[in-house]
């Protein structure tokens, strides 16, 4: 591989990881949709030039669909939600931004830690990748459980699924019916999601997850 | 010869970063007041403003000290040299071994630490709260700072700002998101230590919000025109180990006849003239931080430069 | 021979203690014990100095004292000589200074027998080359700092020190008995010698390392063990306070490189992981509690908590480096460390010398009642500025050395092979430079609320310079602070042999290098001219001011103060060290300390003030040793039982006791 191409694909890769940054650092629900609008346009550029360079057509599908999907449907649908209910413009934290940060760079340590030594015989973009996947992949994990608000744990998922499709194109491509299932799963989960963020705001106006457990029903036996 | 041809070059150096620091400060100034709509001073201002402090009566208050009286030459001293050691327009200056790029924070550091004991000289609420808060803002800078460090001499595989330079200029380094990184830390880094929007306002007075400027609220004359020159002087600072680190194109390394010396002034008086002029279109687009909103900034300056190392031991196989 | 000064000086020392005991009534005593303190200290720092520079081989001596069957060993090697440069360095500059400072203790008897005997414990512990002997020395330089805490005894906070002190000591030396045992094996071999030569497992090294980092680190105050020092430094009379933080800490650091270089030889990697982790932490935990406290002498012993803590990632490094089996890395951090160590012993005791020059003058500790010194005592502002000014790490001055050295041994981790130890070290070399930047700010906050601005109360507004000998002492350690920083290639190279001796690789020689710079590793890497930057600064400082006095105006005016308009005469307006110290602890307040405050705000129309108050509660009591000391509290009361048994069932326990340990020995078979 020449070192061009290479230095794209990890200037690509390495982009996504810092939006996933970038994304913890927002304190507002809008510039978080943005921030998730540019990481599927990331993503979409990244996969593009893997089909490129690992001469595979059909990722250039899968590029197209997290252009179109992640980069403008979703944002735009989550905005208009976002509009329509008149939701705090601030990220609600339950942990402050600096323990988040601390923790997030802690997790790109440990990812980078499990994966390097793991593959030392296969190139090193491979590794790359995979190492910025599954950091990303932890970062969204660690926005969706460090946001109180139900918007911005829905992008934490999906920028989650980010990392899923960039470990996957990494490794070689994967299959299209994967992908396209993929997709289709995550469409779901945000039709779900928006039914479900409405149907909180309507029965106890706000879309503060905290809000819920006061309805769990194990409370009642600790008490 | 050659060693008079050396200091000649060094002496040139310390005295360019000198004369042009207070123009770049007119312009960043003219740009803002253009980009506010207003029509501004002109941009060698800040020469006559020094002129006229310098020959002004110093006033001193009762109980000042004789720190309080050579802490400006010590700011300004400490400022200068630093800024002399950063390679311009050539590598290789005379004194350039000296110091470091981590004797060079060290350096500024001590000027940091001189100013904050002036401004509690007096013994005022002003001089303290700025003291205060600039400490605080040094000791937040301070490790994003030596992350950058890290990251830029882990790929040039040396501290030594002459090297780091003909590195980046002769070697084929490549599009590193880490540099990228490194730069933006670097970046919110030098907005924090100049005292720039969003963290300090070098225009307001009376504002509780001032970090700077009340620290050198009492000084007058000839002190406070010292101040001055070596605010100055640390903008210029910063822009020159901007380029010298991230943009070092231009610059004469091996070569050190008149024509690549030639080049290397014009191009570095080009790249300070561009940064002079960045700067304020950056500060006009952002608004004054609260002082508690601080640390997030400059933890984003921390967690770039961390990002930065860490991405540099992905991508190269060591 | 440098063993005959070293042995000539500890017995001197033991004489004059003894001396002390019956001269310390009369008025002569005081300057016949610190006098004689001083001239011995002198001898054995020429005689570790000399053995240094001449390179003389390590030299052995048996005496016929001591454990039976073994007598005491002692042996006086580069790194003996090294350290006992350090103790007597410290002990002559604070022999020296109490000469002066002494005049004003209340009970000399309770200082002037342990003086010497502290003295005495700590030369001989560097001199020790059995187990026996070290750990005896260990424990007399640990009693007579006790006693020398306690010396004070009425003041309401030492008790508590001296006992919180007496356990944490007797915990340390605990530990570190199992650490010899571990090192001596089956055979009990309590000798040095015989621990170099037999080399222990790789399990059994990583445990001794780890024991000798809790004994050690007890002494020299890491963190989480750290909870007494801040209690019991500064509770003792400031020049065994400058000891104590500069002399004694820097042998608990000797105990732990002659154990873990010098006895057990190779080190497993991960241990280094461990060293260096605590060793940051401590270095921020401890600046940052030294910013909060108002007890000049506390902060200091806070600081000396930080800089113990960058001794250790000094030592924490050079453990990793050596690990790898890489010599020039490990030379380097464990000289930068070494160096920390000599330069933190001359500023350290420096800052405390003029903490007790302000405690006399003023009767007070308290920062908050104290400002604008610099007018009353103009030289100890002058040279407490040079101290405060190195303990920062600032250039030109000697503290910058060694962490700068640190740095670049830092910017080596790279290459080592573990990722680990890789995400470990720039992570490390972060917190080293928070702290380093705390540190600055700490002493700007120390040295401001002190000495500068309007004196707070009458004490501070009458104080008054202190003697000649104080500053004598003073002004030695100060110049030392320059000297050190500007020519740091002869320490470098009196370290040479030592480090050579120790990890097999050594820097290359720095003193004859071209305008005196430093270059530790190669010219194109890095270096550093303290010389040419002082020159440097000196050179511009004074064109400017000429150039401005000649061409501009001279002219000044003294006048009131400006404070935009609006000057309040009340001293009371000034910034106080806690609002100083506001916006970091609330900064890091969320996850390094317990803050409690309270605000007690009068209703309208009440006359009374309204209070605000702070408690900064350190997590390490609340943490640890609060349920430490509960549980332990529980089990005595459990075991208060015993107490109240007949004697047939006292004899049943014996009988217990005594089959349960043969049945022991028979499964043991």
């Amino acid at each position: 591989m020449s070192s061009m191409s290479f230095d794209i694909a990890h200037l690509l890769a390495g982009s996504i990881l810092v939006l996933s940054f970038v994304l913890l650092y927002q304190d507002r629900v809008s510039a978080v949709l943005n921030v998730f609008a540019l990481q599927a346009v990331a993503l979409s550029l990244s996969v593009a030039w893997q089909a490129a360079i690992q001469n595979a057509p059909h990722l250039l599908v899968t590029a197209g669909i997290a252009l179109v999907m992640k980069g403008i449907v979703i944002p735009a649908a989550l905005h208009r939600i976002v509009r329509r209910l008149g939701i705090h413009r601030e990220v609600e934290e339950v942990l402050g931004a600096g323990p988040t940060m601390l923790t997030g760079l802690g997790l790109v340590a440990l990812s980078i830690l499990l994966v390097l030594p793991a593959g030392q015989n296969v190139s090193i973009l491979v590794r790359e990748d995979l190492a910025f996947a599954l950091a990303v992949i932890l970062l969204g994990l660690l926005m969706m459980i460090t946001r109180r608000n139900a918007v911005t744990q829905i992008v934490g998922f999906m920028s989650l699924e980010n990392g899923l499709v960039l470990a996957a194109t990494g490794a070689k491509g994967m299959p299209l019916v994967v992908e396209i299932s993929v997709a289709f799963s995550v469409l779901i989960v945000l039709i779900v999601f928006g039914v479900f963020v409405f149907r909180i705001r309507e029965r106890f106006d706000t879309v503060d997850v905290g809000a819920l457990d006061q309805f769990r029903g194990e409370q009642g036996e600790r008490l | 010869m050659a060693i008079a041809f050396d200091l000649a070059a060094q002496t040139v150096q310390m005295f360019l970063v000198l004369a042009v620091a207070p123009f770049l400060l007119g312009v960043t100034r003219m740009v803002k007041a253009r980009l506010l709509r207003r029509i501004g001073p002109p941009p060698w201002q800040p020469y006559l403003d020094l002129w006229k402090l310098m020959h002004k009566e110093a006033v001193l208050a009762h109980n000042a000290s004789w720190l309080y009286r050579t802490a400006p030459y010590v700011i300004f001293a400490a400022t200068w040299v630093a800024a002399a050691l950063v390679p311009t327009f050539a590598t290789g200056l005379m004194f350039s071994w000296a110091a470091d790029l981590i004797a060079l924070v060290a350096l500024l550091a001590t000027a940091r630490f001189a100013l904050a004991l002036a401004g509690m000289d007096v013994g005022t609420a002003f001089g303290g709260i700025g003291s205060s808060r600039e400490m605080m803002i040094g000791s937040l800078a301070e490790p994003a700072m030596l992350l950058v460090v890290f990251s830029v001499a882990l790929i040039a595989g040396t501290t030594q700002l002459s090297a780091i330079a003909s590195h980046f200029i002769d070697a084929h380094v490549g599009l590193r998101v880490s540099l990228g990184l490194a730069l933006i830390a670097f970046v919110f880094v030098a907005v924090a230590e100049n005292a720039r929007i969003p963290i300090d306002n070098p225009a307001t007075h009376l504002e509780l919000t001032m970090v700077h400027e009340a620290m050198v609220l009492e000084y007058s004359g000839r002190h406070l025109a010292m101040i001055e020159a070596a605010a100055a002087v640390k903008l210029v600072l910063y822009f020159s180990l901007l380029s010298c680190l991230f943009f070092p194109f231009g610059m004469a390394t091996a070569d050190q006849s008149l024509g690549p010396l030639t080049v290397g002034i014009v191009s570095y008086l080009g790249k300070l003239l561009v940064l002079a002029i960045l700067l304020p279109i950056g500060e006009t687009a952002v608004a004054k931080m609260r002082v508690f909103r601080y640390p997030i900034f400059l933890g984003g300056a921390f967690a770039a430069g961390a990002l930065a190392v860490f991405l540099l031991f992905v991508s190269r196989s060591f | 021979m440098p063993v005959f000064v070293g042995i000539w000086c500890v017995a001197g020392l033991l004489a004059i203690a003894a001396l002390g005991i019956a001269a310390g009534r009369s008025s002569n005593g005081r300057t016949l014990v610190y006098g004689g303190c001083l001239l011995l200290s002198l001898a054995g720092l020429g005689g570790a100095l000399w053995h240094l520079v001449s390179g003389q081989p390590a030299v052995v001596q048996v005496l016929p004292v001591g454990l039976a069957g073994l007598g005491a060993h002692l042996r006086f090697d580069g790194l003996s000589a090294y350290f006992s440069i350090v103790i007597n360095l410290g002990g002559g500059a604070a022999s020296l200074y109490a000469l002066g400072y002494g005049r004003h203790e209340e009970a000399p008897l309770r200082v002037l027998p342990f003086f010497p005997a502290y003295l005495a414990g700590m030369n001989l512990a560097v001199l020790a080359d059995d187990a026996f002997t070290f750990l005896v020395a260990w424990e007399s330089m640990s009693l007579a700092s006790w006693a020398l805490v306690m010396a004070n005894h009425r003041a309401p906070d030492t008790p508590r020190a001296g006992y919180i002190y007496l356990v944490m000591a007797s915990f340390g030396t605990l530990v570190l008995l199992l650490a010899f045992g571990i090192l001596a094996g089956t055979e009990g071999n309590y000798s040095f010698a015989a621990m170099r030569a037999s080399q222990p497992d790789a399990m059994s090294g990583a445990l001794v390392l780890l024991l000798i980092l809790i004994g050690a680190g007890s002494k020299a105050g890491l963190v989480p063990l750290h909870v007494w020092l801040p209690l019991a430094h500064p509770a003792a009379p400031s020049h065994v306070s400058a000891l104590m933080s500069g002399v004694m800490t820097k042998v608990a650091v000797y105990g732990f490189v002659r154990v873990v270089f010098d006895l057990v030889g190779e080190p497993v990697w991960w241990t280094s992981l461990v060293v260096m982790g605590l060793a940051g932490i401590t270095a921020v935990v401890g600046i940052l509690y030294a910013l909060m406290q108002s007890d000049l002498k506390r902060v200091l012993a806070y600081s000396t908590v930080e800089n113990l803590g960058i001794v250790f990632v000094g030592l924490g490094l050079a453990l990793a480096f050596r690990a790898n089996g890489m010599g020039l890395p490990a030379a380097l951090a464990l000289t930068a460390a070494l160096v920390h160590v000599l330069n933190h012993s001359i500023f350290k005791s420096l800052l405390f010398f003029g903490a007790g020059a302000v405690l006399v003058a003023t009767g007070e500790r308290n920062v908050e009642r104290l400002g604008g010194l610099i007018h009353q005592m103009p030289r100890t502002a002058s040279v407490m500025l040079i101290g405060c000014a190195a303990i920062s790490a600032l250039p030109p001055l000697n503290g910058f050395v060694s962490e700068w050295m640190t740095f670049q041994a830092i910017l080596l981790g790279s290459q080592l092979p573990q990722w680990g130890l890789r995400f470990m070290i720039p992570a490390v070399g972060a917190l080293l430079a928070l702290s380093a930047a705390l540190a600055a700010a700490c002493f700007v906050r120390a040295y401001g609320v002190t000495f500068l601005g309007r004196p707070r109360t009458a004490a501070a507004e009458n104080a008054h310079e202190t003697d000649n000998w104080s500053q004598g002492a003073m002004l030695t350690l100060a110049a030392l602070c320059v000297v050190a920083g500007v020519l740091p290639g002869p320490v470098v190279d009196l370290l040479a042999p030592v480090v050579q001796s120790l990890v097999g690789a050594s820097l290359p020689a720095q003193t004859f290098l071209p305008w005196a710079s430093l270059v530790p590793v190669a010219e194109s890497r890095s270096s550093y001219n303290g010389l040419v930057i002082l020159l440097f600064l000196a050179i511009s400082g004074t064109l400017a001011a000429l150039f401005i006095h000649r061409l501009a105006t001279r002219a000044t005016r003294r006048s009131d103060i400006w404070d935009c308009g609006y000057p309040d005469p009340s001293v009371a307006t000034q910034y106080t060290g806690s609002s100083f110290a506001m916006p970091i602890r609330r900064v890091f307040g969320a996850t390094a300390f317990i803050v409690r405050e309270s605000v007690d705000m009068p209703r309208p129309g009440d006359t009374r003030p309204a209070r605000f108050r702070i408690k900064v509660i350190d997590p390490a009591w609340r943490l640890i040793y609060g349920p430490t000391a509960r549980a332990a509290l529980k089990v005595a009361l459990a075991l208060n039982r015993f107490q109240f048994l007949t004697i047939r069932r006292y004899l049943t326990l014996v009988f217990g006791t005594l089959v349960i340990l043969l049945l022991v020995v028979a499964a043991w078979r």
